[in-house]
Order: structure tokens, then sequence, then C-alpha cells
């Protein structure tokens, strides 16, 4: 394992190390002028992160993938096809930032590089088989993600939802390393090949409290029920553009670590973990459609709607198969579509004074004043209540097709059911932009980057989704593979 | 036609004309929906007599791998083609009648109505099951909207309902098919339909798609939505609502539920002769004591229904070929109806029947269309009603007498209600000044109007033009039936003969006694 090859397979996360290190010189020396340059060339060095991780993916030498630095990194197609996620959904997220801080002076070069080093920390996350690495990974990614929330310093609410989400993040990092400081008392490792070898040999009631820990520290960072308290509050608090950028990138990672450990170094203790997997899955589809109907702030909405979305995504991971996995992939670039497009069109709502829109009864008949917003954000709730030929539909079907192949018919049936609950709320989003007669709050018009992301988006959630659907299964299960290249 | 991928364009058609409706202005919409539908209906009538009739099972197959876990597959068989030309026969009319009547978001509201179309469309010719599914699924999107932005007062309330309804229906009817597909390794429908899932797992498949079709056909008692949802729509949409949308339960039915799961069937035979004989009773109870013109053909639709869904679980060739008449039948007659009822309330914005009367007076034209309907509806000999009717329970006849007694009974009610809307709304006094002064039907209300009473009458004196495109399929249907058929209880046995005649009357006593009866006489 020579150094070369180390470096080569964690390149990406050098590119984006290094571009952040220059940048935040850049941003220490030329002020707050330099913000726009300093994004430019974030998204520059997310590209190339991105570029390099799609040739890691698709050259056939590296099919196998490999180990680097010992055996703490991996480099495979399950870490790249999650990194190349979270870089375009950071991507898509920096693109729609400066704008929508305009030119009241707020937005400051700290930002893409927090948001670099965001990237960083999720990209060591996904790619880290070993428990140290991912704690480190998560931490960094953290940091960034609470200096982001309270972003916007002048007002209350961000910095409230800054402080919620510091205080709220330390406790899950706490659980989740009181976890792994478990896991490797009774393992006597923190590697996942070693654990999972230990794992094999029988559960001692101290690494079942291990694996629980584990997992509640991590559904703490998905904001699965019962740990999701926080994320209606910091969704709303935080900056819109912020509130994309947690709402997607981050809770990909989050999904993807929780995957690689409970199906590398927790799978042969499926028995074990997957009724708590069960558990969490129908309360945050319950909760959060039940949740989300009371909501009259639409960010608060979306908070609870990206809950129940995690519901959904857990049934794959209670499937506990391959392509359960897969599904879970698949599910996770629709969600990672269907919320960044829907964040992007709630911020692109301002009033006469150029002031956020996000009351739901603000929005009352846009598709009046607003057509083209209005069919964008309709197509999302569609989407998102998983109602065909809109690509949500496709998402929850590979899930609970996972799930019935895996014999959970009684779980698959019972998720469905509850999601028509979540429908509900949906569809009175829709019916407050069609049916209801026009408050005209909504005025102006939005930029060219807010369109671009938008219309991006929901071409991908509309029906022409379909026609990716073999490629992106073909990626998907290829990365799944890679998780039980071990098994 | 060979090669010709004719699904596909009848499919295209509607998508394309939709996208142009949404760019253009109000004018440029209803012409461009108008020309569109014509023009699907056109290929519509080429699909109608390129079917080889007797030929094979399937018919133009189209089959491309495009998508991850199921096939953009199309084929027809002659239960699908007689949907199909309802549908593209409904369309145009549609269109035409909310020429005048829709006014605000025209482009928008033409481009639901070709979704729709579309969609229709698009569930009658997917051969798989997914596939299928999807289409089935998306319907509920156009509808939403369409009874949500253009309908009544209480369309919100309506629009829900018809939404949460249909779609819980459906999500347990989608577990169902992850599990067929993983059971049997396909998606392709011609094959599940062959398939012979274990019996134990045929009662939940067959209850979870019971759930669906149930909802969407309506069956009672989850028939709620359905006077709300067509109260509150505009004419149009319940036309469609009530002409295609309904069939599709009935058309699941006779695709899936039936040679898919045989003997569940005939395990819940009793349930669905059960309901049927409880909505044909319950609804067209309500409907005798309805003042909304609308909700009163609604619950006519739900009581007809009922006969499709009795005819089609019959397990025998005349139930089955009934229950498609049936759907047929229903689907020209109530969309007339409707029809008919919007023609008035275009002119004097009510649906309060009490509101009419005396209308044979100064719309005798317009009074005429509606008797023919009327009778079509109850099913008088000649009209398209009665062949429905009369095959339909012929069918059930042979499963259970009780059945047949009292669906019958229901359709005397149906007479009833019938005729009393008729009696209020078209004869009697002109109670009203405004109802008095209403002019007769113009130009687009005949052209509305005349092709669906050509079609009604054509139906029920040469049925056969319907009939025999369904038959074979029909008769391999009832073959794969043959294996679950329940014994009926109106079989009838020959025991030993009589020695006489039944009125055969001994003469016992002398010549002279009737003689003399005679005579007193």
């Amino acid at each position: 394992m020579s150094y070369a090859s180390s470096f080569y397979f964690t390149m990406p996360e050098i590119i984006l190390a290094v571009a952040g290190l220059a940048l935040l010189m850049v941003a220490a020396f030329a002020g707050k002028s330099s913000a726009r340059l300093v994004t430019i060339l974030a998204v520059a060095a997310l590209f190339g992160a991105g570029i390099f991780t799609t040739h890691l993916l698709i050259d056939p030498a590296y099919s196998l993938g490999g180990d680097a630095f010992s055996g703490v990194y991996r480099m495979d197609a399950f870490g790249g096809f999650t990194k190349l996620l979270v870089y375009l959904a950071t991507i898509g997220c920096l693109i729609v930032t400066p704008r929508f801080f305009g030119p009241s002076g707020e937005y400051r070069p700290e930002y893409p590089v927090l948001m670099l080093f965001g990237a960083v920390g999720m990209g060591m996350m996904v790619s880290a088989v070993d428990l140290m690495t991912l704690y480190i990974g998560l931490e960094l990614s953290s940091l960034a993600s609470y200096v982001l929330a309270s972003f916007a310093r002048n007002d209350d609410r961000s910095a409230e939802a800054g402080l919620k989400y510091f205080v709220l993040g330390a406790l899950a990092s706490g659980i989740l390393l009181y976890g792994m400081s478990l896991v490797y008392g009774f393992t006597g490792a923190t590697d996942y090949l070693s654990i999972r070898a230990a794992m094999d040999g029988g559960l001692s009631g101290g690494l079942l409290f291990g694996i629980v820990f584990v997992l509640a520290g991590l559904a703490f960072k998905i904001a699965a029920v019962p740990f999701h308290m926080w994320t209606p509050d910091v969704y709303e608090g935080a900056p819109t553009p912020v509130t994309a950028f947690f709402a997607t990138a981050p809770k990909v990672a989050a999904v993807a670590i929780l995957m690689r450990i409970a199906l590398d170094p927790f799978g042969p203790e499926i028995g074990s973990w997957r009724q708590i997997v069960i558990f969490a899955a129908l309360a945050s589809i319950v909760v959060g459609a039940l949740g989300a109907i009371g909501q009259e702030n639409l960010k608060r909405l979306l908070a609870y709607s990206s809950i129940n979305n995690i519901g959904f995504i857990l049934i794959g991971l209670a499937a506990g198969t391959q392509e359960g996995a897969g599904a879970m992939l698949v599910y996770l670039t629709f969600y990672v579509a269907m919320t960044l497009g829907s964040f992007v069109a709630v911020l692109m709502l301002r009033d006469r004074d150029g002031n956020q829109v996000e009351k739901l009864s603000d929005i009352a008949g846009l598709s009046r004043s607003h057509g083209a917003l209005a069919l964008c954000l309709a197509a999302m709730m569609f989407s998102l209540a998983g109602i065909p030929p809109l690509m949500g539909f496709w998402g929850k079907f590979v899930v609970f097709q996972a799930a019935v192949n895996a014999d959970l018919i009684l779980l698959a049936a019972l998720g469905i059911a509850a999601s028509v609950i979540g429908a509900f709320y949906y569809l009175k989003v829709i019916k407050v932009m069609y049916f209801d007669a026009p408050a005209e709050v909504v005025e102006g018009k939005s930029d060219m980057a807010h369109w671009s992301v938008l219309a991006l988006t929901t071409l991908f959630v509309s029906p022409l989704g379909f026609l990716l659907t073999l490629w992106l299964g073909d990626w998907a299960d290829r990365a799944a593979a890679a998780l039980f290249f071990a098994a | 036609m060979d090669g010709f991928p004719i699904l596909s364009v009848m499919l295209g058609v509607p998508l394309v004309a939709a996208l142009v409706c949404l760019f253009v202005g109000a004018n440029g919409a209803r012409w461009t929906a108008l020309v569109a539908t014509l023009a699907n209906l056109a290929l519509g009538v080429v699909l109608w007599l390129n079917y080889d009739v007797g030929g094979a099972q399937w018919q133009f197959q189209e089959s491309q791998n495009l998508f991850a876990g199921f096939k953009y597959a199309l084929g027809i068989d002659g239960i699908a083609l007689m949907l199909i030309v309802l549908s593209v026969f409904l369309m145009p009319i549609c269109i035409l009648a909310s020429w005048e009547s829709i006014q605000k978001r025209v482009g928008e509201y033409m481009a639901a109505f070709l979704f729709m179309e579309l969609l229709m469309i698009g569930v009658f010719a997917a051969q798989d099951l997914f596939l299928f599914y999807i289409f089935f699924e998306a319907g509920l999107i156009p509808m939403y909207l369409i009874i949500g932005i253009w309908g009544g007062d209480n369309r919100i309330y309506a629009s829900y309902k018809f939404f949460l309804y249909t779609l819980f229906g459906s999500v347990l009817m989608l577990i169902a098919m992850l599990w067929m597909a993983n059971q049997s390794g396909t998606t392709d429908i011609p094959t599940l339909m062959q398939y012979d899932f274990p019996v134990g797992a045929q009662t939940w498949l067959w209850l979870a798609f019971f759930a669906s079709f149930a909802v969407k056909m309506p069956m009672w008692p989850v028939h709620t939505w359905l006077p709300d949802a067509h109260v509150q729509a505009p004419t149009a949409g319940s036309v469609i609502l009530a002409g295609v949308l309904l069939k599709m339960g009935g058309y699941g039915f006779i695709r899936f539920s039936l040679p898919m799961f045989p003997e569940a069937s005939a395990q819940f035979v009793w349930l669905i002769l059960g309901l049927s004989m409880a909505a044909v009773i319950i609804t067209s109870l309500i409907a005798l004591v309805q003042h909304d013109m609308k909700k009163l053909i609604a619950y006519s639709s739900v009581a007809h229904m009922a006969i499709v869904t009795a005819g089609l679980f019959a397990f025998n060739q005349q139930g089955l070929e009934g229950a498609m008449v049936m759907m047929l039948s229903h689907g020209l007659v109530s969309g007339a109806l409707f029809l008919c009822v919007g023609v008035i309330y275009d002119r004097l914005h009510t649906r309060e029947i009490d509101r009419y009367g005396g209308l044979s007076i100064n719309m005798p034209r317009y009074a005429i269309f509606f008797l023919l309907f009327t009778m079509a509806s109850i099913g008088l000999p000649g009209t398209s009603g009665f062949v429905a009717e009369f095959l339909s329970l012929m069918g059930i006849y042979e499963v259970s007498s009780v059945a047949t007694f009292v669906l019958t009974t229901g359709i005397i009610l149906g007479a009833g209600y019938m005729l009393y809307l008729y009696r209020r709304v078209a004869f009697g006094e002109q109670k009203n000044a405004d109802a008095a002064a209403m002019p007769d039907l113009n130009m687009r209300e005949y052209i509305m109007l005349t092709p669906i009473a050509a079609a009604v009458l054509w139906m029920g004196v040469y049925p056969e033009s319907f009939l025999a495109p369904m038959r074979q399929d029909i008769a391999a249907l009832d073959a794969r039936l043959a294996r679950a058929e329940p014994a009926g209880d109106a079989k009838i046995e020959a025991g030993p003969p009589r020695e006489k005649a039944a009125n055969y009357i001994e003469y016992a006593g002398d010549h002279g006694e009737g003689h003399e009866s005679e005579g007193e006489q």
C-alpha cells in the first residue's frame, strides 16, 4: 500500500481541502469583495473533485476499490456514488446562495469556504472504514454546519438555529462517540473489518449497547424519529440556502455512513438492529406526516417532509439486502433533487420589499401570478407525495420493492399506507397555490441561477427522469454491491 | 398497420397537444384540444377497423426496454380496444362541453384534459404491471386539479376526498404488485394472467387489488367520494369521471382480479354480490330523494356499477359480456346525462331540480334527447342499457337467484328515480319564469349529443358490433375461470317427467254436467 495510491484514492478530499485552505487565504486578504470569486472557485473545486470521483467510479481499473492509509479509508463505488451526490447538492446550494443574500452585504467569502470544508468532511465520512476516520469526518462537516446555520448574523432566528444545532449536534456526537467507545471496548478494534470479525463470534450485552448508541447518534444526524426534534427549529431559523444544504448533503452523508456501519461491521448482527430501524422508519413516516399537517411555515413543513422521507429511506435499510441498499441510494438521489428543488422554489419567494416569504398563506394563488414557479413547486410536492409519474414515486417504489422482496410485507404495507397521510399536506401546498384566491404577496423576478437549479431539478423529477432509471439503477447496484463486497 | 406504433402515437398526440395548450391563448387552447382529440378519435377508429377480430389475443404490441424494473410495453385485446374507443369518443365531446362554460385558465384546463386522455389510453393499453400502475395513479393529478380549480363551491373538500380515497385504495395494490412480480419473476400482464399464484396468497392479493378497484369503481360503501366529486366537478369533468375513470375499476377486475386470482375471486363472490345488492338498493333509494340533478345521476352511476361488478363475478360468458356492455353503455349514457345537466346548468347556473319544470315546452329538442338518455339509463329495449342489464342479469341468475331478484328490484327503482327526475324537469308546469325562457339546444350542443344518441341506439339495436371484438377474450377468461366457478343456486335439474301435462284437468263427472254449466253461461 504505497503512499502514491493512498493519495490517489483520496484525491477528491485533497483537492477540496487544498482549495478550501487556499480560498480561506484569499478570503482573509481580499476581504468581502472577493465573495463572488471565491464562490465560483469553490464550485470549480467541487466540480474538479466530482470529476475525479467519477473517474475513480467508471475506470475499470478501480472497479474493485482500494484501501488507503492502512485501511482507515476506502475508495469504492459506494463512496464514489454518495460523494457525487454530496458534491452535486453542495454545488446546487452554492449556486443559489449569493443572490439570496443579495446586495445587503451579508454574504461573505467564508460561506463557500465553510461549504468546502463541509464537503471534505462528508467525503471522509462516506469513505471511512474506521470509526476514528468516521468521527473526524463527521465533526469536520458538523462544525462547518454549525457556523453556517448562524451565518445571517443579524437575524436572531439564525443565531438561535445555530446554537440549537450546535448543542443538539454535540449531544448526538457525544452519544455516537460513547457508542463507538463501547464497540471498541468489546471488540478491541476500531476498523470495520475487525469489528465485523468480532461480531461474527456473537453479541455480548456491552456490544449491543454500543450498537444501540451508535445507531442513536446517527439517527440524530439523519433526523429520524425519535431524535428529530431539532430539525424544524433549525430548518426554520437557518438562512434558506443553508437549510437546503442541511436537508441534502449532510443527510446524504449521514445516511451513507449509517448504511455502511449497519451493513458492514454490524452486518452479522442484523437481527439485533433491524427492529430499531423498523421502529425508526415507521415512526419517522408517521410523525413526519402528522407533524407537517399543522405547519404554517413552508420551511418547517419541508423539515417535517424530510423527516418523513428519512422514514422511507430507512425501510430500505430494514430490508438489509443489497437490493435494499441500492434502493436507498436511488431514493437518496431523488430525495436530493426534490429537496433542493423545493427549497430553491421557497427561496425564490420574495415580497415587494425583497423580504423572504415563508408562510403557506402567503403563496395563495401563486399559480396565477407566478405560473412557472408554482408549476415547479407543484411538481416537487406531487413528487414528494410519491404520485406517479413523478420520480418521487420511483424512489418509494424501489424501496418498497426491496422491502417486499426481503419478506417485510407488513412493514411495506404499513409504510405505504402511512404515506397517504403525508400526501395530505403536500396536497395542501398545491391547493393553496392553485385553488385559493391570490394573496398577491409574492412579487418580483428571480435570478437566473435560481431558475437554472430549479429547472434542472424539476426536469429530473419529471417523468423524463424515468429515462434515467436504467442508468441510475445500475450505478446504485454497483455502489450497493461494494458494501456487500466484504460479506 | 405492421410496425406502425399506433398506440404510442395515440399517447403522443394528447401529450404534445397538452404542452402546446400551456403556451397558447384561450382560443388557441380550445382549438388545439379539439383538433388533438379529434385526431385521436380518428386514430381510435383506425385502431378499431384494423383490429383483427378472432385473430391473436394481443394485438398492436409494442415493447421497449426504457426503464429499470419495468418495460414500456403496450398492446390491446378486444376489451381494452372497446374501452379505448369509448375514451377517445368521449374526449372531443368533453372539449366541446367546456367550450363556453370554462372561461378561466383555459390553457391549463385543456392541458389537464389532454393529460387525462393520455393516461386513460395508457391504462387500457399498458401490458406491464407497473406501467399500468403509473398510468392508473397518475390520473389522480389532472383530476385533482380539474375538480379543485374549475369545480363548484365545495370543490376543495371534494378534491381532497377524491384524491386521498383513491390514493389509499391504490397504494396497497402496489405492494401486492411488488409481491407478484417477485413471486412470478415477471411484470408482463399477459404472462401473469396465466400464472397460478398459491391459493393462500391469492386471498391477500385479491383483497389488495379489491381495495383499489372497489374505490375506483366505486362500490358501496366506499362510494362516498363519487357524489361529491361529481357534483363539484365541471360538466366535462363529470363526463370523463363517469364515462371512463369509473371503468378503470371494472377493467381492473376483468384484467387482474379475475384472471390472476380465480380461486380468490370465487372465494369472495359472496362479498361482491352482497355489496352489489346493497349498493343497488341503497343508492337507488338515496337517488330517489335527491334535489341535485348531478348527485342523482352520480348515485345512479353507483347503482349501475354494482350491476357491472355482479356481472363480472358471475363467472360465465353472459355475465362478463353483460358487464362489459354495461360499462360501455353506462359510459355513454351517464356521460350524456351529465351533458344534459350541463346544458341547462350553463343556462340557469343551478342544479336544483325544483328550479326547472316544463322544459319540454320551451326546449322540446332538449327534452327528446334527455328522454332518450333517461330511457337508456332505465334499460328500455332498443337502447344500450337494455342489452347490458339483460345480459348481466342473465349471467348472475346462474349464480344466485336471490342476487338477481334484488338487482332487478334495483332496476325498477332506477326506473322510478329516473322517470321522477324527468317528470320534474321536463314535464309539468313552467314554474319559474327564467327556466321557461331558456333557449333550446344550439348547434354545439347538438353536435355533442347526437353522436352519443346514435351510439346508444346502435348498441341497443345491434350490440354484436361491440361484442364481437370482445367475445374471444371473454371466452378465454371464462375458460380460465372455469376451474374455480362457484356452484350456482339456480341450476335447473331434470326430474322425472310428469305423466300428464301441468294444465291437465281430470274429467271426473259426466258430460251432462259440463254441458249444463256451459249452457248457463
